[in-house]
């Protein structure tokens, strides 16, 4: 029992930790794309589908990358277990 | 004018919504733990509904800072910061995560304040949040019903009245009867209404401006800022854009009526597709919705009123009875925060406050028929108030989601996952976060003499004023909790 709460306790930290890494990634991504290609002169910007490409690859490829790591982060480290470690109290 | 076009879609969407909360009644009648199923509809669900309750909840947060209509005005800086909001979509169940779930099954708990009931053991504690949760979300529910009623106005041409009453009585009888079931199944079908309805536009926004590079193009003519990522009038600073991050991105996690759905789902399973789909339709609800906004420009312009961007691009480049179809869209966004704050704040009252002070032995009809009563007499006060809003309400609806993240954001994460914290440092952080985040628009408001001081204090940097109090609501909850650590013996600190 002690064990297998102290397993879940490890899963649900690890899972928590994985999340603050993702966001951390998602913010360097959108910055660096938004401000490192877009502080040039309007004048100067290139466009990808007719868009800047500073917006193109900040929010429109940025969210694509998103969702693929956040498929891989799922299907890779997340452990499936039971929330209901004391049966027979249920109702 | 009366738009009959426009109606019959809005109706078909209404009768719908009905229908569902008349299926979900039923299992509120059946259930053997009314409570249970009525606040938290009997931690049933799967990931779909999970991923589209929280989804549709969220994107109508994006409606308090001004969505379309602000991206209509700002350009494409405007749709960076919203994207901000793709976050939300795997933070909060991430953050929450299994840890949440089995604690608050395990303590069968239903709402936010009863976690923190549970995790400090404190009274006060649970009197705070309760008011903050009741004073800032009834603001944020008014103003919701406003815009709601607004929306109808504009678009069928009925009196803001009638509208509102249309509004009113379809979202309390869905509710009152149905519970969180109700609105967790209404809010996948407005979720899935606000994923194609923005969907739709923005491609017949697309096509009418004669596709993406003739769009931009027209706006950089215009005015090239507006493609660049500072705003129209190059306000937007990398610091005030990335403060946004907090509020309407991370900080989402401690508003307790997203917080409460980290509760109610069915198994692991349910929460890993949740964090998959949310994060997916989250993102793409987003960039659509604000995109629209800003390649509404080169169409339509000269549009004042922010607010009416959405309905006139849709009646400009589509046929009426599409429009309304459409346009449901946004009518959804504001009914899935309407009904989610609806049953929030009644389960406060029920279970936060009047089960654990006025009356904890009250029988189960009693319970129940409070509830449905309690959910009933909100509504019917929140009507009244909007039929003629007060300024305060206004006010506290500007705050209420700054307010309540700067309040139980520390509580609740670091209650979750640090050993130490306790009620000592909890009643320090809510207090320094509300009372911070108010203080930074009180007092320039009161001595506007020396707001350059407040500004520099309140602001630093340029940020969002959310930042300061978070900040310093994290430091007050280590602190006061480190050195109040040998008043709380060992046996009483959290063993999960």
């Amino acid at each position: 029992m002690q064990n297998k709460k102290h397993n879940v306790n490890k899963v649900a930290n690890r899972e928590a930790l994985i999340g603050v890494g993702l966001v951390i990634f998602n913010f360097v991504w959108w910055y660096g794309f938004a401000y490192g290609l877009g502080s040039k002169d309007p004048e100067e910007y290139k466009y990808i589908v007719g868009l800047p490409d500073w917006f193109f690859y900040s929010c429109v490829i940025g969210l694509i990358v998103m969702i693929v790591l956040v498929i891989v982060v799922i299907k890779v480290f997340f452990v499936e277990i039971p929330f209901d470690d004391e049966e027979g109290e249920e109702k | 004018m009366v738009n009959w076009v426009a109606i019959i879609p809005l109706a078909i969407f209404l009768i719908i919504i009905f229908l569902i909360g008349i299926y979900a009644s039923k299992f509120v009648q059946s259930s053997q733990s009314f409570m249970d199923e009525y606040f938290l509809g009997g931690r049933s669900f799967g990931g779909f509904v999970l991923a589209m309750t929280m989804a549709a909840t969220y994107g109508s947060a994006s409606s308090f800072i001004g969505g379309p209509g602000t991206a209509y005005t700002q350009g494409l800086g405007w749709v960076l910061l919203a994207m901000s909001q793709v976050v939300t979509g795997y933070f909060v169940l991430m953050i929450l995560g299994k840890k949440f779930a089995i604690v608050t099954r395990k303590y069968k708990t239903l709402t936010l304040v009863d976690f923190l009931k549970v995790r400090y053991n404190s009274s006060v504690v649970v009197i705070l949040s309760a008011i903050s949760i009741i004073v800032f979300l009834f603001s944020a529910m008014s103003a919701q019903w406003i815009g709601g009623a607004r929306l109808i106005e504009s678009l069928t041409g009925i009196s803001y009245t009638a509208a509102l009453f249309i509004f009113a009585v379809s979202v309390l009888i869905y509710v009152t009867i149905g519970g969180f079931r109700a609105v967790a199944l209404t809010d996948v079908v407005q979720g899935t209404v606000m994923l194609f309805g923005t969907l739709i536009l923005l491609i017949a926004t697309i096509k009418a401006g004669g596709g993406i590079s003739n769009i931009i193009q027209d706006l950089h003519a215009e005015n090239p800022n507006l493609i660049s990522p500072f705003g129209a009038e190059g306000t937007l600073t990398p610091t005030y854009v990335s403060s946004f991050w907090i509020l309407v991105g991370v900080g989402v996690v401690a508003l307790p009526q997203i917080a409460v759905r980290a509760m109610s789902y069915k198994d692991s399973k349910s929460m890993h597709r949740a964090i998959i789909i949310g994060t997916i339709v989250v993102g793409f609800i987003m960039l659509n919705m604000h995109l629209i906004g800003v390649f509404a420009r080169p169409i339509l312009p000269g549009i004042e009123i922010g607010d009416k961007v959405m309905p006139l691009i849709a009646l400009e480049t589509m046929p009426a009875w599409l429009a309304g179809v459409v346009l449901a869209a946004p009518m959804a966004a504001i009914m899935s925060t309407v009904n989610a704050l609806l049953i929030l704040v009644s389960s406060t009252i029920i279970k936060d406050v009047y089960i654990n002070y006025i009356r904890p032995d009250a029988p189960h009809q009693t319970i129940k028929r409070m509830s449905i009563g309690v959910t009933a007499i909100l509504g019917v006060i929140v009507f009244i108030m909007a039929l003629d809003p007060p300024d305060l309400i206004i006010w506290l609806n500007l705050f209420a989601f700054g307010g309540l993240e700067a309040a139980f954001i520390w509580p609740v994460v670091l209650g979750l996952y640090w050993r130490n914290g306790n009620k000592y440092g909890a009643i320090a952080s809510i207090i320094t976060g509300v009372g911070l985040y108010s203080l930074s628009d009180l007092l320039p408001t009161l001595l506007p003499k020396y707001s350059d001081v407040f500004q520099s204090f309140f602001n630093p940097f340029g940020m969002h004023a959310v930042v300061m109090p978070v900040v310093a609501s994290f430091f007050v909850y280590v602190i006061v909790s480190l050195s109040t650590k040998k008043k709380i013996p060992t046996e009483l600190k959290p063993n999960f």
